[in-house]
């Protein structure tokens, strides 16, 4: 994971460009104070209009996860429901291959839906009249494919996501997270190379959420879809995010790679964010190393994929100690126990200590 | 204070007496001499078309109004008629087929499939049994054959409001324009007494066909199911549409690969109470010459034989019992397959 988000060379496959939707009665009215630069309050007083995303600019890179994260009402539901244009935008594009998206007419616009892009869904969004088997058939049945080649597909699908038994079974026989399984198995039977996921696992309990992360990374790491993941959960967000976007009341508060941005939050409201988070789980020994060799003398090596806390139990709570970290059996740098601990405060503790 | 002097005195007043003069009849004793005793003064008479009148004869009394409607009636009638009576002449052909249908096979062969029919859509031994009881009631107390006419008219009325009202709530769904316009049409239908439903339909129709009552019957009927529809295609979950929509479902795919389906329990609901009140009707329509277990209890009524009346009443009963049963059981067995 770590290698390939280090990997600045992938390709973007959507571009989010000025992406604006506002709430009311007449939305253009508003966007000429929008540019002006007017607070999300004032706006909603004044003119009785609610900003639901400003200017947002995202690239969404193939075959990676990329995290869009906030709390409810950040805007991140109906910024993923732009992506398919199942919301429709205020002013902005959405460049797919370099066309934009929300210039298709309505029969290219349900072709892409039906042959590119996949959706899981908060609440699952089963059919209830229809068994796992026919659900997960859904996108080839949309799009009149032979019965027989979809149904192996689905079949396939299914046993993937260990629901094999259930095929014939009714969505109401089944636990939450089996049926979000099916939610899942359904996408992928579609074979979009765009999975788009809305707060797929939020409604499930803490021990399925995990193992249905685990899953959901277990099937990327053969598939490489590209993958946009909507979350209000921080734990989540890291954990599988390659990119991480976060929202706040609309806007991008900051964007980039997770791990960077634990490490070096640049608002209140990030640092906020990451302060209750379990650093040492997630911080990993690669985002925290230096770059360089270390002429002294090394305790051990260390894979730059490993948590801080792993690194941590290796070192059997020693404080001193240097460790070569590598990368694919090679060693691309070193790290000290001494940063590790560092690296486990806070930010905004470190910043108060350097104030002093 | 004479009642009718203060409208006489305003019509003066008005300049408009020569014209109520005009429209006077003759009469050989004035409505003056009639009247010795004065009214009291508060007892001033609303101006209703009738007191209007005796003060002003050019102003028409209430009557002219009821008369002027059935001339009116009367006008577009021959119109109405050669619009209608192509349009409605196949309830009547479908009415007697179904009638002769019904009546004229024989019940060896007419029962086992009855019953067939009861096990396969309640899918329940009680219920099926329960039916087989109440035929064998009808056969041994010879109210056999009415039933059966009361059968094949609720058979056709009901097929027939399904195959028109089951659209008609989809269009209302799929368009507030066509909801709007219609729920005050459906309110009408559901809120007007069942025999002032009659009045029109016997001015237009003859009373001997069967189209008449069957018109009646479809249109009391017709309202639950449309609004059921309706309202329960508009209450499939949005989160399901919403998937549907994003895995590029067309709108015909949508309605009946998800809305219908997901409607289905409240489509059955509506149709459970159009098959009832098509029983209601078909009883009062019996006015207009529905034939069936209606015309004995029209007959208990009309020469006051209690007995007649009576057993009549208790098929009616049976009959909406078996008919309630048989529809809820599909419906509730829909119901289990998709919630559990």
């Amino acid at each position: 994971m770590t290698q390939s988000k280090s990997d600045k060379s992938s390709d973007v496959a959507i571009s989010i460009r000025n992406l604006f939707k506002i709430f009311g009665d007449n939305p253009a009215s508003v966007m000429p104070q929008l540019y002006d630069g007017i607070d999300k309050a004032d706006i909603q007083q004044k003119t009785g209009h609610v900003i639901g995303l400003n200017n947002i600019n995202v690239d969404i890179q193939s075959g990676k996860i990329t995290v869009i994260m906030g709390l409810s009402g950040s805007g991140k539901s109906t910024l993923i429901r732009h992506i398919n244009r199942l919301i429709e935008p205020t002013a902005g594009e959405i460049l797919l291959d370099g066309k934009n998206i929300l210039d298709l007419p309505e029969d290219k616009l349900r072709q892409l839906r039906q042959t590119r892009m996949s959706m899981v869904f908060q609440k699952f969004a089963l059919l209830p009249h229809k068994t796992v088997l026919q659900n997960t058939m859904l996108a080839p049945m949309v799009r009149n494919e032979d019965q027989v080649k979809a149904e192996k597909e689905a079949r396939y699908w299914l046993s993937r996501v260990e629901l094999n038994g259930f095929e014939e079974s009714y969505p109401h026989q089944l636990s939450g997270g089996m049926q979000q399984r099916v939610g899942i198995a359904r996408a992928l039977t579609s074979n979009a190379d765009f999975m788009l996921m809305d707060e797929a696992f939020s409604a499930l309990d803490p021990l399925i959420r995990t193992s249905m992360q685990d899953l959901l990374l277990d099937l990327q790491e053969d598939l490489h879809k590209t993958i946009i993941f909507i979350t209000h959960d921080l734990d989540e967000a890291l954990k599988i995010a390659d990119h991480l976007v976060v929202l706040k009341d609309g806007f991008v508060v900051q964007q980039g790679n997770p791990q960077h941005i634990i490490l070096n939050p640049t608002d209140p409201y990030i640092e906020e964010f990451v302060s209750d988070i379990n650093r040492a789980r997630v911080l990993r020994v690669g985002s925290v190393m230096k770059p360089t060799k270390t002429k002294k003398k090394v305790a051990g090596t260390v894979d730059a994929k490993q948590s801080l806390e792993m690194l941590i139990a290796q070192a059997d709570g020693a404080v001193d100690g240097i460790y070569t970290v590598t990368k694919n059996d090679k060693a691309v740098g070193h790290i000290e126990m001494a940063q590790v601990y560092k690296s486990l405060v806070r930010y905004n503790l470190n910043e108060q200590r350097r104030a002093k | 204070m004479d009642i009718m002097a203060a409208f006489e005195n305003m019509f003066s007043f008005l300049g408009l007496s020569e014209w109520c003069e005009s429209g006077k009849q003759k009469s050989l004793i004035s409505l003056k001499s009639l009247k010795n005793q004065e009214a009291p003064w508060w007892d001033i008479p609303f101006p209703s078309l009738d007191n209007l009148h005796k003060a002003c004869g050019s102003i028409p009394q209430s009557r002219d109004l009821t008369a002027a409607l059935e001339d009116g009636f009367l006008y577009v009638r021959p119109t109405l008629r050669t619009i209608l009576d192509p349009i409605t002449q196949p309830l009547s052909w479908m009415l007697d087929g179904a009638l002769y249908v019904f009546t004229n096979t024989p019940w060896w062969i007419l029962l086992p499939l009855f019953i067939l029919a009861v096990q396969k859509s309640a899918q329940s031994w009680k219920i099926t049994s329960f039916v087989v009881a109440c035929i064998l009631f009808y056969l041994a107390t010879d109210h056999y054959t009415y039933a059966m006419e009361t059968l094949s008219i609720i058979f056709v009325c009901t097929v027939l409001c399904v195959l028109i009202g089951v659209p008609t709530g989809i269009l209302m769904a799929r368009s507030n324009a066509v909801q709007k316009s219609l729920i005050p049409i459906l309110d009408m239908l559901q809120t007007l007494p069942t025999f002032v439903y009659l009045i029109p339909l016997i001015f237009i129709f003859n009373i001997t066909e069967p189209k008449l009552y069957g018109l009646a019957i479809i249109l009391y009927a017709i309202v639950p199911v449309v609004r059921l529809t309706d309202l329960g295609i508009r209450l499939v979950d949005k989160d399901v549409i919403e998937a549907a929509n994003a895995y590029g479902m067309t709108k015909r795919q949508l309605l009946f690969n998800v809305q219908i389906p997901l409607a289905m329990p409240n489509i059955m609901a509506g149709v459970n109470q159009t098959i009832m009140m098509s029983l209601a009707m078909v009883v009062i329509a019996s006015l207009v010459s529905a034939p069936g277990l209606g015309t004995l209890v029209l007959d208990g009524i009309n020469n006051l034989r209690l007995g007649v009346g009576f057993m009549a009443g208790i098929g009616i009963v049976l009959l909406a019992i078996i008919l309630d049963r048989v529809s809820k059981s599909a419906l509730k067995r829909m119901n289990k397959t998709y919630n559990g």
